[in-house]
């Protein structure tokens, strides 16, 4: 059919008409129930509370078993939470029981994180169930459902108010999760100081704006009871698997040297009318509101985080794969356009580097440039002086020269006297001593002097070395 | 002093103790401005009379503790407030008239321990280990009426347990002298084992058994506060008034503020000592400041290092010389 034809026939109203005979179609509900019981059912609880106030006892006495329980300890550096999963029959119900356990809340001597991993918790729920609802294959149907369904807070029963931290958790909790408050250890409370705690207690959630779980009145069959039961908030209740005997009957209370405290007597605590509430009359309703009301708050913020919208400005309805295909676009188009920032700025940073490294490249080159010509400039230095001091020394050996030669010249002229002497005094003899001094004479090689005086300055050291031959005769 | 978180019955127990109202025009805080709060320190004093004996006391509250969301260092008001009272006794002492000095040390602390968990929580222990050396220490379980006979042996063993664990030095009993009689000694020996004490506190008056006590009235049964096998309150209140008082003076004055003093002075000294650069002028303490002694034990170890290198080279040639 053309999709025109369908708008056509959904304008057209719908008319009530009587039936003339039975038809049959009023098994429907046991259909339903027969269905539902096949099918088993899920409950998922959710206990907050400090260390040691009854939660596991709380619940061992609501179902009426022993959940293996372990005692925790109190010096758990964080909180974190503790999932178990039973599996319960009562006649032929079925039904998976989760019971979540905070472990460590509320021991911590810094508590501002504590309601942090409660959340978390709620948050991942929610997100698994909205991911498989948005598989392409997808079975909703055999779906284990783990998203919690109530949350029953503990508060300890000081008897004065709440405390800072149940105040905040619970504001934090409040809109994801129904809560129903509960008082534990409520043989600690007389009954005048009960009814004032529990006054407190709610005035100071509805003066700060926190929305508990209020069981709801607008289906008749329940709607009196739950509207009494609701004047009744928060539950005082006790908790204990210890079978008494009372009278001749053997109950579950606790037993004190000045009395036993009934759990199931009504004017002790008001755990009966806990188990009515929770299990007995509300609990397909806490499971519609955690679906209805509380998930599709999460779904939809999620969704508009995502940018998904229902409508378009102009007021046509998106679909789903048009959204899809503008985000992706989108999304690739940042991817490509951060590529490219990086890739400048890795480029950018590149240029710069070796800017400087050229730089650093200069200075050094200049200074060894300096430091070369620094170096020459002292080579140079060095060598005049050197050449100095050679000039020096060489004048110093002249002048040693000059004086020796004029030391010599003295004696020799002193000789040339005493050889003269010597002539005139041996004129007899003198043959012998001229034939000598003719001997070192002819010893000597001619020389260019225009006087004697001259010849013998110049031969003097000559003479010196001359030897004297005895001259005889010739 | 009495400490605890908000709604443990500490108001409810000075009252049940002292017989008196002290906290007739209190005005407790909601939830949201508790959030934040920080401990405030607050003195009640009165005077009372039994029988000629005149009694002068003081209840230091500290509304706040543990009350907020984050207490990191809540105990910090209580630790100082103690140690303002050691430093005026102390300024006191040193003075030159001593003839009026005003005692206004805290003897004794009560804390309340919440009845509620497996033990000690890490608050109760951080607290205790600040304050144990500052001030006698009495745990007690708060609120007892909601634990049955067994859970309350069950927890107080716990209790001792942990604090024997974590090493919390709280008040102890003194013991006995031989020669008292049996009696007594029994006595003693049973306020030993029974600590910590779980108390229940009241003081409305209700008719129990013909006779008007006072006590907690609840449907299933009233809880007396002075019927010894319903709690023991009547055993604090013996310990604390009747038999102990002196006792626990006597170990504030002897102990605790000793050691306040002892600090004070050797801090003093080592302070002027860093001040000067020179050795300490008072002679009489024979620590020296911490550098001096390091460094003395450093030359020390040196030598001693120095001495058995020398050994060793010893040793070494004789073995290469018995080898040749």
């Amino acid at each position: 059919m053309a999709a025109t034809d369908v708008d056509v026939f959904s304008n057209e109203e719908k008319r009530n008409l009587s039936l003339g005979g039975h038809v049959g179609f009023d098994s429907l509900p046991d259909q339903l129930v027969s269905k539902s019981v096949t099918q088993g059912f899920c409950f998922n609880i959710l206990c907050v509370g400090e260390t040691g106030i009854g939660k596991s006892t709380l619940m061992n006495t609501l179902f009426n078993t022993m959940f293996e329980n372990e005692e925790a300890s109190h010096y758990q550096n964080g909180v974190y939470l503790r999932p178990r999963t039973y599996d319960l029959q009562e006649s032929n119900v079925h039904l998976k029981l989760t019971i979540v356990d905070t472990v460590g809340f509320g021991d911590q001597i810094n508590k501002e994180d504590s309601y942090k991993p409660i959340v978390d918790y709620i948050d991942t729920q929610f997100e698994n169930y909205l991911q498989e609802e948005l598989k392409i294959k997808r079975s909703l149907f055999n779906y284990h459902d783990t998203r919690i369904h109530i949350c029953l807070y503990f508060i300890a029963p000081t008897g004065h108010s709440l405390k800072s931290l149940d105040l905040v958790t619970m504001k934090k909790l409040d809109s994801k999760v129904n809560i129903i408050p509960i008082i534990a250890k409520a043989d600690t409370i007389s009954k005048s100081e009960l009814h004032k705690f529990k006054i407190k207690i709610m005035s100071e959630l509805v003066s700060n704006g926190v929305q508990i779980y209020q069981f709801p009145t607008d289906d008749e069959t329940v709607s009196e009871i739950n509207a009494s039961m609701n004047a009744h908030l928060p539950f005082a209740v006790v908790g204990s698997v210890e079978e008494v005997k009372v009278g001749n009957k053997t109950v579950r209370a606790r037993q004190y040297p000045w009395g036993v405290v009934q759990v199931e007597n009504e004017s002790h605590c008001d755990f009966v009318k806990l188990r009515e509430m929770l299990i007995r009359v509300n609990m397909e309703d806490l499971r519609e509101q955690t679906h209805a009301r509380h998930y599709e708050l999460y779904r939809r913020c999620k969704l508009e985080e995502m940018g998904f919208k229902d409508t378009d400005p102009d007021s046509q309805p998106f679909s789903l794969q048009e959204t899809y295909e503008a985000k992706r676009k989108e999304f690739l188009g940042d991817l490509q356009r951060k590529e490219e920032e990086m890739r400048q700025m890795f480029v950018n940073k590149v240029k710069e580097t070796e800017a400087e490294l050229k730089e650093k490249e200069r200075e050094l080159h200049d200074k060894f440039e300096q430091l070369k010509r620094m170096h020459q400039e002292e080579k140079r230095k060095v060598e005049e002086k050197r050449r100095d001091l050679e000039e020096e020394m060489n004048a110093f050996n002249r002048k040693k020269v000059a004086a020796e030669t004029l030391s010599l010249s003295q004696p020799l002229k002193k000789d040339k006297d005493k050889k003269k002497s010597v002539r005139t005094e041996n004129q007899s003899g003198v043959s012998a001593s001229s034939s000598k001094v003719m001997m070192a004479k002819a010893n000597v090689e001619p020389l260019n002097c225009q006087s004697w005086w001259q010849a013998i300055q110049c031969c003097t050291c000559l003479v010196h070395s001359a030897a004297w031959k005895p001259g005889g005769t010739f | 002093m009495v400490a605890g978180e908000s709604g443990m019955g500490k108001s409810t127990l000075v009252n049940s103790l002292f017989l008196t109202d002290l906290y007739k025009d209190r005005k407790l805080l909601n939830a949201e401005e508790r959030i934040n709060q920080t401990v405030e320190i607050i003195k009640h004093t009165v005077d009372i009379e039994e029988k000629g004996v005149k009694l002068k006391l003081t209840i230091v509250d500290t509304p706040g503790f543990g009350d907020a969301v984050n207490n990191n260092e809540c105990w910090k008001p209580i630790t100082d407030y103690i140690d303002q009272q050691f430093e005026q006794y102390f300024r006191d002492e040193s003075g030159l008239n001593r003839k009026n000095i005003q005692d206004n040390r805290v003897h004794c602390c009560l804390y309340f321990i919440p009845p509620f968990g497996h033990g000690l929580r890490p608050v109760d222990v951080e607290f205790m280990k600040a304050l144990h050396e500052k001030v006698n220490i009495i745990p007690l379980i708060a609120k007892a009426d909601c634990l049955t006979p067994n859970e309350i042996k069950k927890l107080k063993d716990r209790i001792r347990d942990e604090i024997e664990k974590f090493g919390i030095k709280v008040y102890q009993f003194p013991e006995c002298d031989s020669d008292e009689d049996e009696e007594f000694k029994q006595l003693d020996k049973e306020l030993k084992e029974c600590t910590p004490f779980a108390v229940i506190g009241s003081n409305t008056v209700v008719e129990a058994r013909g006779q008007r006590v006072r006590g907690r009235l609840y449907p299933w049964g009233i809880v007396e506060v002075e019927n010894q096998s319903h709690c023991d309150f009547v055993k604090l209140r013996n310990m604390l008034i009747r038999s102990h008082m002196h006792d626990l003076k006597d170990v504030t004055c002897d102990v605790h503020y000793e050691n306040y003093r002892a600090q004070c002075i050797q801090e003093m000294t080592s302070k002027l000592a860093q001040d000067n650069r020179m050795e300490s002028p008072i002679p009489i303490l024979p620590l020296s400041t911490p550098d001096v002694e390091t460094e003395k034990l450093i030359k020390m170890k040196d030598e001693e290092l120095k001495r058995m290198q020398e050994m060793l080279n010893k040793m070494q040639q004789q073995m290469h010389d018995k080898e040749q």
